[in-house]
């Protein structure tokens, strides 16, 4: 009996049932979340109608597309104005937090002094300096620009200044034995030991960034010469245009999300060869 | 006698002397002595094991050589004509590789932060890794080797400058006995070789009796050179050295000394 079983050991039943587990992983993985997000987006199209409820307090979802589509020009054209802000304030964020991080991590004493202030910098509500850097700042362009800045660079600088401090010491050691420069230490080592710390920085402020440009407009809103999606938000809200503000709040939304997607994919492909996160699991 | 023992000065080097440490000592603040009054002297060409117990300075005093440490008493003496270090190569216990670079890369490291561009440096990268066994993984990155294979990569990248003084602190501890032995196998051939200068760390008795041509076998609390015991079998040593009586009793030697530097008494205790 125990002979037989053990000559056909071909198929291991286990395996067989990890590797379709594995597979319907796989599957569930998109399908779920579409699923759900289609099941939510047909709850609430019924809750609209069984509840009759106007359109200037909850639109059915297919208004919403339809406006989508006929403000198309208006919407997509503020879209551009925010999506520009939250790219230079994101790129400035990475060249102030990586400067800033660098210069930090040329010594212990430049940290040690400077690092609270970019503590207090990050703590302080952004909608609480606005009203200063309305005073101060004339351009309304740099003003948002230097709100987004100020919401992003932070993750940055932190993770960036952790990573450069987090060499292998016989790495420094062979880095000192070999008479390298401090140039060279910083160009060959630490700011490649540093990538990984830096790349979860950057996810992170990725969409503080376009938290910060859209809340900055919120708050510059009042003086009017702004026409991002921010204020397109507004402008839809005073004039009890439900549907825009729902097309509005979903390209929001959305470049969230695809601001996320595009900088996990930069991550992936840069780290894909030697570090842990980004490796695939094998077996 | 004389020929004989000039026969061992030939086949384990020139016997000029290198560097000289003069009673050197090591205090750390927090008050342990990791070393005091270490005198040794190691000749061109020799491959000098330091075998102890963990906590006995070994690695202390490696880094010294290096220049990684400064002595707190003593000096080191270095009588290489310049007065001064030497190349040195280092190997560490772990084989310490930038993990996003190349087995290339890594190695061409050395050479690279001294400014010889790639391609300068390509010819001598592609002969050392031929030397260890890597020829044709030039593009992998380390964690696609295997440990062994990582610590190959480790010491072509401490050779690639041609060291005159390699320093090596437990580089196959971490690896199983196969891996260990066919490294140690092809480091005694590079060594005899390149002529150059071994500094050896290790804990393990069998290996610096295979490896070595003399042990200097070191005591803990605070970190000393208990006794220095001199392996007389020629080189080349291979697979019959490891299984002959020779070798057997070489380490009944070290392995008696290291245990009265650790203060048992000879014979009930195991070789290490």
């Amino acid at each position: 009996m125990t002979a037989v079983e053990r000559r056909t050991p071909e198929i291991d039943q286990e395996e067989v049932r990890r590797a379709r587990r594995l597979q319907l992983e796989r599957i569930g993985r998109w399908v779920l979340p579409v699923a759900i997000m289609a099941l939510a987006i047909w709850l609430w199209d019924c809750i609209c109608v069984w509840n009759e409820i106007p359109q200037y307090i909850l639109p059915r979802p297919g208004v919403v597309v339809r406006t989508l589509y006929s403000d198309a020009g208006l919407l997509f054209g503020s879209l551009l104005v925010t999506l520009k802000i939250t790219l230079l304030g994101l790129l400035l964020a990475v060249i102030g937090g990586v400067g800033l991080s660098v210069l930090f991590a040329q010594s212990k004493w430049v940290e040690m002094s400077f690092f609270p202030f970019a503590v207090v910098l990050q703590v302080t509500p952004i909608v609480a300096i606005f009203p200063l850097i309305n005073i101060y700042v004339d351009n309304q362009m740099a003003r948002l620009l230097l709100c987004a800045w100020i919401v992003a660079f932070f993750p940055i600088l932190s993770n960036t200044t952790l990573g450069l401090n987090s060499v292998d010491r016989n790495l420094r050691d062979l880095f000192r034995l070999n008479g390298a420069t401090r140039w060279q230490e910083l160009w060959h080592l630490r700011l490649p030991a540093a990538m990984p710390y830096f790349l979860g920085g950057l996810k992170i402020a990725g969409g503080l960034s376009l938290i910060g440009a859209v809340v900055a407009e919120f708050v510059a809103g009042a003086s009017g010469q702004s026409s991002g999606l921010a204020s397109r938000i507004i402008e839809a809200g005073y004039r009890l245009n439900a549907p825009r503000l729902f097309a509005a709040l979903i390209l929001i939304s959305l470049t969230g999300i695809v601001i996320f997607l595009l900088l996990s994919l930069l991550s992936h492909l840069l780290l894909r060869r030697w570090h842990e996160s980004a490796l695939e699991r094998e077996g | 006698m004389r020929s004989d023992k000039a026969a061992r000065r030939e086949s384990a080097g020139s016997g000029a002397a290198l560097l000289a440490l003069r009673s050197v000592g090591k205090s750390f603040p927090n008050g342990v002595t990791a070393l005091r009054g270490i005198d040794l002297s190691i000749g061109e060409g020799d491959f000098v094991s330091l075998l102890g117990p963990s906590g006995c300075g070994k690695s202390t005093a490696l880094r010294i050589i290096a220049g990684l440490t400064m002595p707190t008493t003593g000096m080191i003496d270095w009588q290489n004509g310049a007065g001064r270090q030497p190349s040195i190569g280092f190997v560490f216990q772990e084989p310490t590789l930038l993990p996003w670079a190349s087995v290339f890369d890594n190695v061409w490291l050395p050479l690279r932060l001294k400014g010889v561009s790639r391609s300068e440096a390509a010819p001598a990268v592609a002969g050392m890794l031929e030397r260890v066994n890597l020829a044709g993984f030039e593009k992998s990155v380390p964690r696609e080797l295997s440990g062994g294979m990582k610590m190959r990569v480790s010491i072509a990248r401490a050779l690639i400058t041609r060291p005159r003084l390699l320093l090596m602190d437990e580089p196959f501890a971490a690896l199983d006995e196969i891996t260990r032995f066919q490294l140690n196998d092809d480091l005694l051939e590079l060594w005899r070789e390149e002529r150059f200068t071994v500094v050896f760390v290790t804990h393990s008795v069998f290996e610096s009796v295979f490896l070595s041509s003399r042990i200097v076998v070191m005591a803990a609390r605070p970190g000393r050179v208990f006794e220095e015991v001199a392996v007389d079998a020629g080189y080349p040593r291979d697979e019959a050295f490891r299984t002959s009586p020779d070798y057997a009793a070489l380490c009944q030697r070290a392995s008696d000394a290291l245990g009265a530097a650790m203060g048992n008494k000879a014979g009930d205790r195991g070789a290490g």
